[in-house]
């Protein structure tokens, strides 16, 4: 009843390629990005800042690079966490190494040469496909650990291989408070997200869409399989290397190679898959079930005994949590197997019908 | 159809009742000095955190018990991060508002204490780090919130160096020879390595360093160097289960135990327990204490908590050394809360900030030690605005096969040496994060 087009017409091409075509799409995405940009800043506590909505950004962007190359171009990989880790390390040498480097600069040259890293490690893209891709892009996370670990260079010679920034600021603005860090960081994910969106709709993304449904069918109808893959490595990479950038200077303060291991690119992958492959809004489901369900469940546990009188230990509800959390991700993929975000989809047509289903 | 709006509503109703329920949970305590306890209990390296632990949250009841500080009850509460570092950040943030606000935050975890060295000087609150974190951090007129009370990494190296000499026969002896340092890929392992270095120059020996990746199961090519490069000393930086993988691989290997040295993290009965004999005459540091199951303060424990019921963990395991290491941590906090009631007011709850006060100005002699039950456990701790390491004693202790025994030399830290690099490493970093180290004058008040 609220949500039918019926009564839009569309009288110009640019009406009916806009993004969101339904007007109650477009007003409720504009809504709840106004909403996080005035709204939340003023609701929510610093807890809830540093802890869940930054983290929970900052992954967002970096499961939305990661949807781009496994969703949306069909390349598995494993090695996002090394693109991150690339992206941190660099954008912290280009600030430390180049005077009066600007933060926005940085950030933006981590991910270029996280990029340019990505197009080295997709070469094998080339001839492997599926799980030994996987495979081969794994070998991207190991370098990068080493490199972070070994080389002393790439750490400004700290003698314990941790590396820090502070006095952040852009534009003369500081981004210090968790207000701040918040709203850089969302800004910064509109921006991507709305690029991402568009690409995907865009020659390339048809391209990528085209390489991951059949290449050989894409190859014989004159898309070039070496453009669209080596594309979608950069243009993935260059996402997740910003973020992994964010995670370092905003999120975490001060870093070691570990918050990048290869427990990151599994957690990456799982975010995509759970969200939904080949589908932007299905980056930011997946990012909020992996990075928030633990810890609403770690905090849910004891305050449920507590209701009932009983004290749960830390080592119960931690076992717990990590029970829960994978009964959750098992009984996701058996009812849903397209992710969340196929969930969203199938309430939008019941929306449709509501409330006089046929 | 039917499943799914079941998961649909059990998932609503559980962030519902996460909010509700965690919300006044939060304030309910506002007249306790409330103690955030970070725990592993879960994870690679629950084995060692669970005692450590046990131990601290064991103290916190034992004052309790005893009418808390001057009349002031402790309030706690766990939160279990798993050595991640990320999702101990997570738990100092949520942790550091509750009960009226955090007293002091003891993570047991270099990697955590890095990245809390910056938050902590904007949320006001003092870090603990007895026995690890970060070696500069000895220097409080920069590093105003960190407390690596008891020792730091670089003392354990220097012991460690000194023992080795004083066995060779004198540190002139150590020239021409090997030590192999054998060390947890992380900041943790990679602390002790400066000071190595610099002694390295100093004596003449070569340092050969090899590390192991987290979480330190595989060890072979490791130990196959050793094997090659025959090194004179092998000292063992490890923790969890790194620890018994590296004593069963020189067993192994054939590499006399004797001839090993251990960090204090790594003499402990997790990491021997496993190889049992095959540990024999292996050697660690001890951070001051060795396993202390004849202390006061463990009979204390004993009989005012586990007699009735109210102790944290197995009964066998009070006593043994993580347990007492995080028995003294606790004790160390509860002591800067006391310490601070001298002069903000007695019977009162304490700030963060005005906790700090207390912990720069900690000064427990023998007396209130041996008093506390502390007896033949510690040695005198005072620090001061310069130096918030407070003391630098280190036994060696031995692996019987059976137990720990602490041997009778008491070795220090050399000062001299020690001063300079810290005072180095922390002007660095005090240049770098755009810090005015305090004055004298701004250290009294």
């Amino acid at each position: 009843m609220i949500y039918r087009e019926n009564g839009q017409f569309k009288t110009s091409y640019g009406a009916d390629q806009q993004i969101f075509p339904i007007a109650q799409d477009r007003y409720l995405v504009l809504a709840i990005i106004a909403f996080a940009f005035a709204g939340v800043p003023f609701l929510a506590d610093e807890y809830l800042f540093r802890a869940i909505l930054i983290p929970f950004l900052i992954l967002s962007l970096a499961a939305l690079g990661v949807n781009l190359l496994v969703g949306y171009c069909g390349q598995i990989t494993l090695g996002a966490g090394a693109f991150m880790a690339i992206g941190a390390y660099a954008a912290y040498n280009f600030l430390i190494r180049v005077p009066d480097m600007p933060l926005l600069g940085a950030l933006l040259l981590g991910g270029l040469t996280s990029a340019g890293m990505g197009i080295l490690f997709g070469i094998p893209s080339l001839r492997v496909r599926g799980l030994y891709l996987a495979v081969a892009t794994l070998a991207a996370q190991f370098v990068a650990d080493w490199a972070f670990l070994r080389v002393k260079w790439f750490t400004n010679d700290s003698s314990s291989g941790s590396v820090a920034v502070s006095d952040l600021q852009v534009f003369g603005l500081p981004v210090e408070s968790p207000v701040e860090k918040y709203l850089f960081c969302l800004f910064l994910l509109v921006v991507f997200a709305v690029v991402a969106k568009n690409l995907t709709r865009a020659a390339i993304g048809r391209q990528w869409m085209a390489i991951r449904d059949m290449d050989v069918a894409a190859e014989v109808i004159g898309i070039r399989p070496m453009w669209a893959k080596l594309s979608a490595f950069a243009i993935s990479s260059f996402f997740v290397g910003v973020a992994g950038a964010l995670w370092g200077f905003v999120h975490l303060g001060s870093w070691e190679p570990a918050a990048f291991s290869v427990d990151r690119s599994f957690q990456l992958l799982f975010m995509v898959i759970i969200g939904g492959m080949g589908s932007i809004v299905g980056s930011f489901f997946g990012a909020a079930f992996i990075v928030i369900l633990p810890i609403c469940l770690s905090q849910f546990l004891p305050a449920l005994g507590a209701v009932f009188g009983v004290t749960v230990s830390t080592t119960a509800a931690s076992h717990a949590e990590l029970i829960i959390f994978g009964a959750l991700i098992v009984f996701f993929l058996i009812v849903e197997p397209h992710g969340l975000a196929r969930l969203w989809v199938t309430a939008k047509e019941k929306l449709r019908l509501w409330p006089f289903p046929h | 159809m039917k499943i799914r709006s079941l998961a649909l509503a059990v998932s609503l109703a559980a962030i519902g009742i996460t909010s509700t329920v965690s919300a006044p949970a939060a304030f309910a305590q506002a007249k306790e000095q409330f103690f955030p306890v970070l725990v592993y209990r879960t994870g690679a390296y629950a084995p060692n955190g669970n005692p450590w632990a046990n131990g601290y949250v064991d103290y916190l009841k034992l004052v309790n018990a005893k009418g808390g500080i001057n009349g002031v009850k402790i309030s706690f509460e766990e939160c279990e991060f798993g050595y991640a570092t990320d999702r101990g950040v997570e738990c100092y943030e949520r942790l550091k508002g509750k009960g009226g606000g955090a007293t002091v935050f003891q993570p047991l975890s270099t990697g955590v204490t890095f990245a809390l060295t910056d938050k902590a000087p904007v949320d006001k609150i003092p870090l603990i780090t007895a026995g690890y974190g970060r070696s500069e951090s000895q220097d409080g007129s920069v590093f105003m919130w960190n407390y690596p009370l008891l020792g730091t990494y670089w003392v354990a190296a220097d012991v460690a160096i000194q023992h080795i000499g004083k066995q060779a026969g004198g540190l002139d002896k150590l020239k021409g020879k090997k030590i192999a340092l054998v060390y947890h890929d992380s900041p943790f392992g990679k602390e002790p390595i400066p000071l190595l270095q610099e002694r390295a120059k100093m004596h003449g020996f070569e340092l050969i360093l090899l590390p192991v990746a987290h979480p330190g199961v595989e060890q072979k090519a490791t130990w196959l160097q050793i094997r090659q490069s025959r090194p004179d000393n092998v000292l063992l930086w490890g923790w969890g289960v790194m620890n018994s993988t590296a004593l069963k691989e020189a067993q192994a290997t054939g590499y006399a135990r004797e001839k090993m040295l251990g960090v204090w993290w790594a003499g402990a009965e997790p990491d021997v327990k496993d190889v049992g004999a095959g540990a024999k005459g292996y050697n660690a540091l001890a951070l001051q204490h060795s396993a202390e199951p004849e202390s006061k303060v463990v009979k204390d424990v004993l009989a005012q908590l586990h007699a009735k019921g109210q102790g944290t963990g197995p009964k066998e395991e009070v006593g043994q050394v993580l347990y007492m290491r995080g028995l003294i941590s606790a004790m160390l906090g509860v002591e800067g809360v006391r310490k601070a009631q001298e002069r903000f007011g007695k019977g009162k709850v304490m700030t963060s900030e005005q906790v700090r006060w207390g912990l720069e100005n900690l000064n427990l002699d023998q007396k209130t030690l041996d008093a506390m039950g502390f007896a033949g456990v510690m040695r005198p701790v005072a620090t001061s605005c310069l130096d918030h390491m407070g003391a630098s004693w280190v036994r060696i202790q031995t692996w019987d096969g059976g137990k720990w025994v602490p041997g009778n030399d008491w070795y220090q830290a050399d000062d001299k040496l020690l001063r300079g690099m810290v005072l180095n490493a922390s002007r660095k970093y005090a240049e770098e994060k755009k810090i005015t180290p305090r004055t004298p004058e701004q250290c009294k008040m």
